[in-house]
């Protein structure tokens, strides 16, 4: 074991694998709360028309991966903006147009079903040192945009409107939501692969906001979720020699299962110790006015039934004599 | 004259279905004006167009004497939505919803300053929610959220507050408080445009109703004391005006 993380490529894979860990639940948060937890699948599906161009233009697949996601992305916020199909149905064009189109375009070339394969599953093991640049230097601008527009981009993904009146630019948020997705996809199609990449950008945050009761807290544990099932992940499989990607996302998975119990047991504490409101009842509103005459049937002010009683409507408000005085409904 | 707001033969279609046509409406600093109508008389869609949220298809809109779509100084105006936003699948605690609000005087990618912390406190006090602040906002009362939503607009500490219907849904106790906050604003000289269903527990807080029908303004009265109107509502007028429209509503 110990001789295994003195390995190049052991250290590359896990430095990969940490950085995925982070930055998927980092932005995946924002699509877990606008209900769009589907959309990295989506992008993922996308993806392969991105891989399959690079294979079978020579270049590298994870910058073409990247270019036709960003692509994608907008393509599936621009749909869902301006309400010309429902969210689902453009992520279902997206899923099936993206797998089709990378199929056909390796079919076209003859070769690279392999190599693609290696995309849609995953292979952390055969990450370059090149490689590992590209990708940290964009999975540390992910974070560290996720991270430091975190206010920004959760009043835009909370209440679109009401952030239209604080002056928020929100088209361009939105947009930039779904091309931090489209990048974050494509960098972790080498660590967990396109197929499980949404995984890992929906079950920590699932598992974190268990525990956390704001959207920040819940960020840092899902972070922190992401991270470990992404490390431990790549140990386990360098140990046993299981497909790293899958076992990234069941250890993700399994850390959701096992904390659940605990979850729900406190959430169901949280509930039964939040303080009813139990405000004394307001006192009946007494009105001090002049009435120049009793109410009654035809006395000119409306009437209407209320209970056991008659109110009359007059000035605004509505009240029935009570007593002395007059009841305020 | 300094108008806050101001709407001059503003029309609003949405999906090519005009709602409202024709409506005239100049609100000045220190009003408190209550929008008032049946249902679907275009309220909503009048504040909406107001804030920018709508595009007028003729006439103009203007905030604090600028063209609403080149308007900037969106920290001088705080809206609170008739429906909060829908359930969302991560938690957000009340400070964190209403601090959003605050973006309005805080620069992206900076962190916030002491002065936006303060605000933001000093907001969750006007809407008594201060000992909740750190509660989910999922897990409130409809009353409780409603207040969290005015505490939201409130946070960036504005000169015109627009309300949709603040006490839609909302428990007697939480109107009384909403009641407060807005009769403390206005004494602080905020400007407030209020949508209602019924003037109820606003009633004394309001110095001027204009009413809306089919999308056409109908009535635009200031008043002057509660009891002068009382001879004056014409019974051809019952099912729009003030106060009169909810009664129906309740007892049915």
């Amino acid at each position: 074991m110990l001789d295994l993380l003195d390995v190049a490529f052991v250290q590359r894979a896990l430095l990969a694998a940490a950085l995925t860990g982070l930055a998927a639940p980092a932005i995946g948060i924002y699509l877990v709360q606008r209900r769009l937890s589907l959309m990295g699948d989506g992008i993922g599906h996308v993806c392969v028309t991105g891989v399959a161009l690079g294979l079978i233009t020579g270049t590298s697949p994870t910058l073409t991966a990247i270019a036709i996601a960003i692509v994608g992305a907008v393509l599936i916020e621009t749909v869902r903006a301006t309400g010309k199909a429902s969210g689902d149905v453009a992520l279902a064009l997206l899923f099936y147009g993206g797998i089709a189109g990378g199929l056909f375009l390796v079919s076209i070339a003859g070769t690279g079903a392999l190599a693609l394969q290696s995309y849609l599953f995953g292979s952390i093991t055969t990450v370059s040192s090149a490689d590992l640049w590209v990708n940290g230097v964009l999975a540390v601008i992910v974070i560290a945009l996720a991270v430091a527009l975190q206010p920004v981009l959760f009043s835009v993904a909370h209440d679109e409107d009401f952030a239209r009146t604080t002056g928020l630019r929100v088209g361009f948020y939105n947009v930039l939501i779904s091309v931090l997705a489209a990048v974050t996809v494509s960098l972790s199609m080498r660590t967990v692969g396109l197929l499980l990449v949404s995984a890992l950008m929906v079950i920590p945050v699932a598992t974190a906001q268990q525990f956390a009761r704001g959207f920040r807290t819940t960020m840092l544990g899902a972070m922190t979720a992401g991270l470990l099932a992404a490390v431990s992940g790549v140990l386990v499989s360098t140990e046993v020699d299981v497909a790293p990607g899958a076992t990234i996302v069941l250890i993700a998975l399994g850390g959701f299962a096992v904390t659940a119990p605990a979850g729900m047991l406190l959430q169901r504490r949280r509930r039964a110790r939040v303080p009813f409101d139990m405000p004394v009842p307001p006192e009946p509103l007494q009105v001090e006015e002049d009435h120049r005459h009793q109410h009654g049937p035809g006395c000119g002010h409306l009437a209407v039934e209320h209970g056991d009683h008659i109110d009359y409507i007059h000035d605004g408000h509505r009240h029935a004599v009570h007593g002395g005085h007059y009841d305020e409904h | 004259m300094n108008a806050v707001l101001q709407m001059s033969s503003v029309a609003v279609a949405i999906d090519g279905r005009p709602i409202l046509r024709d409506v005239d409406l100049e609100v000045a600093a220190g009003e408190v004006v209550a929008v008032l109508g049946a249902n679907g008389s275009g309220k909503s869609t009048l504040v909406r167009a107001a804030l920018g949220l709508l595009p007028a298809a003729a006439g103009t809109v203007t905030l604090f004497g600028d063209p609403v779509p080149h308007f900037r100084d969106w920290s001088r105006v705080g809206y609170v939505p008739q429906h909060g936003p829908a359930p969302q699948g991560v938690p957000a605690s009340v400070r964190e919803v209403v601090s959003t609000g605050r973006l309005a005087r805080r620069r992206p990618l900076l962190p916030s300053r002491a002065s936006d912390r303060a605000a933001v406190l000093a907001a969750l006090e006007v809407v008594s929610l201060t000992e909740r602040a750190e509660h989910p906002f999922a897990t409130l009362s409809g009353g409780q959220r409603q207040r969290v939503l005015i505490g939201r607009a409130l946070a960036a500490e504005p000169d015109l507050l627009v309300l949709d219907e603040p006490n839609a849904g909302v428990d007697l106790v939480s109107q009384e408080a909403i009641a407060g906050a807005l009769r403390e604003l206005s004494r602080r000289g905020t400007t407030i445009v209020v949508v209602l269903h019924e003037l109820g527990v606003l009633a004394d807080l309001i110095n001027r109703t204009v009413v809306l029908r089919e999308g056409r303004m109908v009535q635009d009265t200031t008043r002057i004391a509660s009891s002068d109107a009382h001879c004056e509502t014409d019974a051809s007028d019952l099912d729009v005006a003030p106060g009169l429209a909810a009664p129906w509503d309740e007892v049915r």
